[in-house]
């Protein structure tokens, strides 16, 4: 099955990202296509590459992006919900890319499921 | 970072947005209505449905003045044309649909004249049935 996963929240107020790591991992595991995560909402932030969570908790921005780049997923930022909060090129982690909100819609219509992560 | 292409030619898929929050005090309520309108770009059918405090987004006469907050309410005059305007143009393989839980609204003293749009009234049951038949569920 292909899903694409929407995810609205930060890496860190909210566990979503997490669950939503973890789900992408699994499904990619079981065999199944994730082909689009897209980040909406405060979930930007998992695209921050100045975040500096400490030593001893995960870094999630870092995780999304080596996924990506082992499982050839695309990571997806929204570009209007990531310029209120900060997240341009300059700021951008790797693995991430910014485009519009078309590219969730599109990720709607092509694949099997939507599964969002967030509030 | 490999862009990925979906094949979208032809689909054509039920969008439900459930806008469960107040308008402000948090901003789920506006980046929603982002999502909505990009939607009519791609020809798709939605159901913009207001639940819980979500009804309160549809109220009239919305003044944000004291907490410097933008005022968004204009842009359901916006979804109320791409409504009717889909609705009017046979060219147009579109159908949305403005729904308001019943439930949600009494309990919060309102009626269909508080709101600033036309609605669709369904009653829970009805309305999990419509999320039941929806290809994607998008909340906020």
């Amino acid at each position: 099955m292909k899903f694409g996963i929407l995810i609205n929240e930060g890496p860190f107020t909210h566990q979503a990202s997490d669950t939503a790591y973890h789900f992408t991992k699994a499904a990619l595991a079981a065999g199944h296509d994730v082909p689009r995560v897209f980040f909406y909402y405060d979930g930007v932030n998992n695209a921050n590459k100045f975040s500096a969570p400490q030593a001893d908790d995960r870094n999630l921005i870092k995780l999304w992006g080596a996924l990506a780049a082992e499982k050839n997923v695309d990571l997806v930022v929204c570009v209007a919900a990531g310029l209120r909060r900060g997240i341009t090129d300059g700021t951008l982690a790797d693995g991430f890319r910014i485009s519009g909100l078309g590219q969730l819609v599109e990720a709607g219509m092509g694949c099997d499921r939507l599964m969002m992560f967030g509030d | 970072m490999a862009e990925y292409q979906f094949d979208t030619e032809g689909v054509k898929k039920t969008f439900t947005f459930m806008n469960r929050k107040a308008p402000y005090g948090t901003v789920y309520a506006l980046e929603v209505l982002e999502t909505v309108l990009i939607s009519a770009a791609f020809e798709q059918h939605a159901n913009i449905v207001f639940a819980d405090d979500g009804v309160y987004q549809l109220k009239s006469g919305h003044d944000t003045t004291e907490i410097n907050m933008k005022n968004f309410s204009p842009t359901f005059g916006i979804i109320e044309m791409e409504k009717e305007d889909a609705d009017e143009d046979d060219d147009i393989d579109m159908v949305w649909r403005i729904i308001v839980e019943k439930e949600s609204m009494e309990a919060r003293g309102l009626t269909e004249d508080d709101f600033k749009v036309e609605v669709e009234v369904l009653s829970a049951a009805e309305l999990a049935e419509l999320i039941d038949s929806s290809d994607c569920v998008i909340s906020g």
